[in-house]
This record gives structure tokens, sequence and C-alpha cells, in this order.
């Protein structure tokens, strides 16, 4: 961050302890001082953390060394404008009592602050609607407490009727009791998924309708919850790895390169050139795929099979170039810390080229049938519009947050991997409709096209893995013939690569928008803890008021493009 | 170079556009190509008459598993445990047992792998320092009538052969 920014805080808050990790600037705050910090980091024109990344907490139960309270909230912000960074964190006397919310600052919060509540037990006062949101509600217990054993799994008997959290809503919105019960205005309730076609995986979204217009929206998730972040804590970090292809799996590699980078800018990792343009290349290569799946969904369901089948077959068609690549089709795990797996198939340039062709004409084929046509015009433009303030408030980035028009790309405004050396433009919508949000999606991937086309030019030869005996397995033929070779081999698969004690927050601009993972490392060869912070999750928060005052059938249209992905959500 | 803004233009203002019919009938120009296109020559359609026809898998593909023998036909794993370590989702269950033939100390007696959690990853392969586990075979489609049976054990895949040549295998591509 730079020194005059730095210099504000310092004037502002004297009572903070300031540290820099990375790009990040950590402020510790006393615990009466962590509203009144936030609120001013916020409000105040000359810092402006407009954006409330990830909300998470600490257990230190375990963690070496410590003394103190055991537990810590931790606040990420960002002010996308100058690309400043910040955590804002604070011990938590009593997790009962627990801390004052962020959810008047920002709605972003909200959400962000129920799974604090629900893994972590962490009170946050003045909180609307402090409930579980990723655990089912007869849980209990709080799985990221450390005390918390990952074989007390939970079966949920019952499902939440949600009556109170809808009625709530239905309130603030302004419909009251009388309204709801009278023959003549009376409110219809429908649940939308959570197992629907329409939902594109496992969501529940309870709606109260007036006719065919949403009075009042309240969703639930959690249906594909499997512990990703509890897992992770028992997990060497390259094993972690595979779990990461479950997170937004429709762009898998995605994942893999965003984890291992998180983890490598820690150790101070520089991988080689060639493993730089890979990762470049394939993780444009992927966010295609992630739009191609969801603009064909989004089309289909606004009644556009043959987009589907020209979109489609060509996300098809490329799982075989993946499948070729990685070895299998969805779940790529092609990364490892300190480089790539293997290195590109010899003639891949032949398939890459192919593959784009191909998808360029999937492309064009289906903006012929769509782009200019009245139908799907008036399905989409104006509808679920989300200004770049509010948009910003409930926490969206990536491709979202930009058909608000808002200009923030970790490409661009922090770039790594050479992105600078690269021509390509951001896209960016005016309205942020549903009709933004897909052509921002269509313009990305003639944009992602351009960067592959550019780093297959400049790709370098050489190896694609880090030369570091505590880092990189041995080849196979050393380990097989040498003494030396095996025994770190050995040491590399029982005790993991050795990481540094701390604490960090790295972000990578994936398919969804910014794809974050924080880390506490305790130095051995398991994470301490390790949480993502999912683009899905913030624009899912955010998703009442996009469909409030809308029809049923647009809430569909804008579920679709936001691009929901469960693994990710749910995590 | 680098990055650059770039607004969205934003479609609908046309007149032809807001007749509807002429640009609906544009569009049919498309659908109409492709299909007189697959009419004339279906030859190039995405569709594969699976089972008759098999996907193309290569040696870097991640099939199912299984354990490479000598040329004497003893196997080759000594269990070493790495696999099992190394396994993310923990579905290897190994049991070692003492070995005669004078070429390693241990051999597994018992080498289950459950791959109804397996998540066919290759740590397994990753780990080994015997090249004794494979996932070579180019089995991809499992399926059983109920989940013991998914449970393959030292016999089974010791006894399936590998889909690919050894240099094919090696070389893997590169
Ligand atoms: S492929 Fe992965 S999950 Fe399956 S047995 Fe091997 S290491 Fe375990
Ligand atoms: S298969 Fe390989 S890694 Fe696994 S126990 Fe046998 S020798 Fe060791």
């Amino acid at each position: 961050m730079d020194a005059t920014a730095i210099e504000i805080m310092k004037t502002a808050f004297p009572y903070g302890q300031f540290t820099e990790v990375l790009d990040t600037v950590v402020i510790d705050v006393p615990e009466d001082k962590l509203h009144g910090t936030l609120a001013r980091l916020r409000n105040y024109p000359d810092l402006d953390f407009s954006l409330l990344l990830d909300v998470t907490a600490v257990d230190y139960l375990h963690y070496p060394g410590h003394t103190g309270d055991r537990f810590a909230v931790v606040y990420t912000l960002r002010n996308w404008k100058k690309n400043r960074l910040l955590q804002v964190k604070s011990r938590v006397a009593d997790p009962v009592k627990g801390v004052v919310s962020a959810t008047d600052l920002w709605p972003a919060a909200n959400w962000a602050e129920r799974e604090v509540f629900d893994q972590y037990g962490i009170n946050f006062k003045r909180h609307p609607d402090l409930r579980r949101i990723l655990n089912h509600w007869q849980f209990q217990g709080h799985p990221l407490r450390k005390d918390f054993d990952i074989e007390n799994r939970q079966i949920c008997l019952e499902s939440d009727s949600l009556e109170g959290p809808i009625k709530e809503r239905l309130a603030q919105n302004g419909v009251d009791e009388s309204t709801i019960k009278d023959i003549n205005t009376e409110v219809m309730f429908l649940n939308l998924g959570p197992s629907h076609p329409a939902t594109h995986g496992a969501i529940r979204i309870l709606t109260a309708l007036d006719g065919e217009t949403i009075l009042a929206n309240v969703n639930e998730i959690g249906y594909l919850h499997r512990g990703f972040e509890k897992t992770a804590e028992q997990r060497t970090y390259n094993q972690i790895v595979p779990l990461t292809d479950r997170l937004n799996y429709c762009s898998s590699m995605l994942n893999n390169i965003a984890y291992v980078k998180a983890v490598e800018s820690w150790m101070g990792i520089e991988i080689t050139e060639r493993a730089q343009f890979m990762r470049v290349v394939l993780s444009e290569f992927y966010r295609i795929q992630d739009h191609l799946v969801c603009l064909a969904a989004n089309l289909v369901d606004m009644g556009g099979l043959t987009n589907y089948w020209y979109l489609y077959n060509e996300k098809e068609a490329s799982y075989d170039f993946i499948s070729r690549l990685t070895g299998a089709r969805l779940t790529s795990s092609f990364t490892r810390i300190g480089g790539m797996y293997r290195d590109f198939y010899e003639g891949w340039e032949v398939d890459m080229e192919n593959q784009l062709k191909d998808i360029e004409k999937g492309i064009s084929d289906c903006l012929a049938l769509v782009l200019q046509n009245r139908i799907v015009h008036e399905r989409t433009q104006n509808c679920c519009a989300f200004p770049g303030e509010t948009a910003l408030a409930y926490g969206f980035t990536g491709p979202c947050l930009r058909a608000s028009g808002v200009p923030f790309d970790l490409r661009k405004d922090a770039p790594y991997y050479n992105y600078e050396a690269f021509d390509f433009n951001i896209p960016v919508g005016t309205n942020g409709d549903i009709y933004d949000r897909m052509m921002v999606r269509f313009e990305e991937m003639f944009e992602s096209m351009k960067i592959i086309r550019q780093a297959m030019k400049m790709i370098p030869g050489g190896p694609v893995f880090i030369d570091n005996k505590r880092i990189a397995l041995p080849s196979k033929n050393e380990v097989y013939g040498n003494i030396e070779a095996l025994a770190s081999h050995f040491k590399l698969i029982f005790d993991g690569i050795q990481v540094p004690k701390g604490e960090w927050y790295d972000s990578f601009e994936a398919a969804n928008g910014e794809l974050g993972f924080h880390f506490v490392s305790d130095g051995s060869g398991q994470p301490y803890k390790c949480k993502v912070r999912p683009p899905c999750f913030y624009k899912m928060g955010g998703f009442h008021e996009m469909v409030e005052g809308e029809m049923v059938a647009d809430a569909i249209l804008n579920l679709g493009s936001i691009n929901i992905i469960g693994g990710e959500l749910d995590r | 170079m680098s990055a650059k803004v770039k607004v969205v233009k934003r479609k609908g203002d046309t007149l032809p556009e807001k007749l509807y019919l002429v640009e609906v009938l544009k569009g049919m120009k498309t659908s109409f190509g492709h299909f007189w296109r697959n009419l004339r020559d279906n030859s190039r359609l995405y569709v594969r008459h699976y089972p008759e026809q098999q996907p193309e898998i290569t040696p870097r593909w991640r099939g199912r598993h299984r354990l490479t023998t000598h040329e004497d036909g003893s196997i080759k794993c000594v269990a070493c445990f790495m696999c099992q370590t190394n396994c993310p989702s923990r579905c290897i269950m190994i049991e070692a047992g003492e070995r005669l033939d004078d070429r390693d100390e241990k051999l597994p007696v018992r080498f289950d792998i459950d791959l109804l959690e397996c998540i066919y990853c290759g740590y397994c392969v990753e780990a080994c320092p015997k090249d004794a586990i494979r996932m070579d075979t180019g089995i991809f489609s499992l399926v059983e009538h109920n989940r013991e049976k998914m449970l393959v054990g030292l016999d089974e895949l010791a006894a399936t052969p590998g889909a690919f040549t050894e240099d094919d295998y090696q070389k893997r591509g590169l």
C-alpha cells in the first residue's frame, strides 16, 4: 500500500497496531474500537474502503505460542480504485458477547458474519438476522472451532420453515400482517428449489408473491456444504489442490491456480517463466469455459435451447483437450505448490488453436441469434438492475460488478503473472442489469482469447517446476535410483511442504470474481486455517435485493446471470 | 500494452431490432445453416455413439488403479504406505506382511481401494517410490450394484493390465 494511505490511517487510528503482510496492511485494533474503525475506513473519503471482501475468525486454541484471547475476527477490505488491501483484526474477549456487527456499513457483512457465527460461534451485536448459514439450523456446535471433531456429522431432520425471516423481510418492504392475510391481497409463499432445474444446483429461494411479483425474498444455502475449510485443516498444502477442484467446478483450474498462488506468494516462491505463462493460458481458457456454461444455462432459462447447444457443444469439445492435458475432464488437479503437475503435451498449440476457433464459431452463432433479438432485449434490459454502489456494498466482484459499471479487475488493478504485458480490454456495462451481465461475459470471452493467443506467442521453454528440494518432489527416476532423492521424496509426502508461520490473504481474478484465500499457518505442513473468499457467496447475499419488485421469471434469469456455483457457494 | 476499460455497447435501439422479425429471420439463417449442414453430412455432429464408440483415453488419463508386477509376476509394491499417506480422501487401506522373495522386506497382504471415496486425483501414483501403483488401466466407467463391490482388492488390482505400451506411458504426451 502507498505510504500516504498508511500515514492517514496511522493518524486516524492511533490505537491500532500496523503490520504489512504481502500487499495487505493489517491493523490490530481493540475490540471496542472495531466498529468505529470500520466505519471510518468505509466513510472517510480519503480511505474509501467501499468493498468488504470477507469476514472471518481465527480460533487460536491450539496455535503454538499463543497467549490471550482465544478468538479474533478479521475483516478484509479493499479500496478498488487505489488497489489498497486492508485487514482489520480484533481480539474477541468473549464469543458469546461478541463484537459489533458491520452490517450497517456494508450489507455484505450480513452473510459474512452469519458464516462466522455459524462456523465459530462468535456473536455479532446489532446484527439484523444472525442465523446459521452453511450448516443447517438443527446443527449443534461450531465446526471450525479447533475442539470440534470433524467426524461429528449431523443430519437435518426437518427443513427450516423460514417463516420468521420472510415475514420480517415483508415487513421491511412495507407489507404488514393484515395485507398478508386479507383475501384480496393475500400473499402467496412459493419455494423455488432447493432441487429445481432453474436453480442450477441446490439453493432454496423462498419468495412471497403478489401475483407474479416478488414482494420479498429469503434464500437458504448450504445444501452442498462439505466442510472444505475443516477438511483443509487436516491435509497437507498439496493435498488440498484436488479439493479446490470442487469449489467452482466449472473452472476447476482457476481454483487450483488461485490456491497455489496464495501459498506461493507467502513462501516467496517465484515459479518458472513457463509455468507462469501456462497458468495464464489455462486461466483464460477456463474463464471462457466458465462463461460458456453460465451463458448457455442463462439462455436456456430464457427458452433459447439452440443457443445452449452452440455454446455447450464447444465446451464439451474443450473437455477433450482438457482431459488430454490433465488426465480428467472436470477435476483438473493440475497445479502443485511450486509449479505445474505436468507440462503441456506435444502438439497442444494446434489443439488449442482449433479449440479457440471452434469456440469463436460457437459464440458468433449464438450471438447471431441473441445479440439483436428483441425478445432477449425485453427480457434482460433494465431487469434486476444493480447500480455500481449497491453492487460494491454487497461485495460483488468480477463480471457482475463490472456489468454495473465498476471497472475493477485484479488482472488490471493488481496484476500478477505478467498480465501487464498483455494487450486486452476490461469490458464494463452501464446499467448493471441482466443484459449487461450477459454481454460483459460475451466480451470477456473474446478478450480471454486475445490473451491466450498473445501468451502462446510469448511462452518460453524450460521447466514447469522450480528447483527446490524442500518444495518440489524429485523426479521419479531419481527416486527409483538414489537414496537421497528417496529420502526427500519420503519427507515431502509424509510431512508436506513446510510453510512458515504467519497469516496472510491473497487473491486471484477467477471467472466469477475475486477468489481469495485467507491462511493461518503454524509453521507445519498443514494449514492451521484455510478460508476461501468465494465470489458467489456475496452475489447470492445480494440476490434478494436484486429480485424484489421483479417477476418470478426474472428471478430465474437473474440467478443464471450471477452464475451461482454451489460448490463454491457452500464449500 | 496492459488492460484498458471498454464500455459494452447496448443494442436494441435500431429499427430492424425493434421490428423483431427482420433480426429473427437473420437468426433463423444461422439455425438453418446448421440444419442443412447436419442433414447433408452428419459425421461432424458432436454425438458419440457410446458405448460402441469409446471416448479417447490418453496415457495421462487418471483411470481406475492397478498394481504393477515384476516380470516374474510378483508384486512391485513394498507396502511402504506412501500412497495411503498421500491420498487426500484416505481411501487406500494397506496391510503389510513379510516378503519371502528377497526383493524386499515387505509386501501388502491387503490392498483395498474404496472407489466410492476415491476422487481420482492421482496423488497415490505421484507418491509411490516403486512405480507399483498406476492409473493407466483406461477404465473410466465403474458400475456396481452394491457398495461392497466398489472396494477393489489386491487380486483385482494386480490382475488388471495397463492400457498403454510402456513407452507411451512413460512419455505421457511429452
Ligand atoms: S486417486 Fe487420489 S483419491 Fe484415489 S486412491 Fe489415489 S490418491 Fe486416493
Ligand atoms: S503402492 Fe507404492 S506407495 Fe503404495 S504402498 Fe505400495 S510401494 Fe508404497
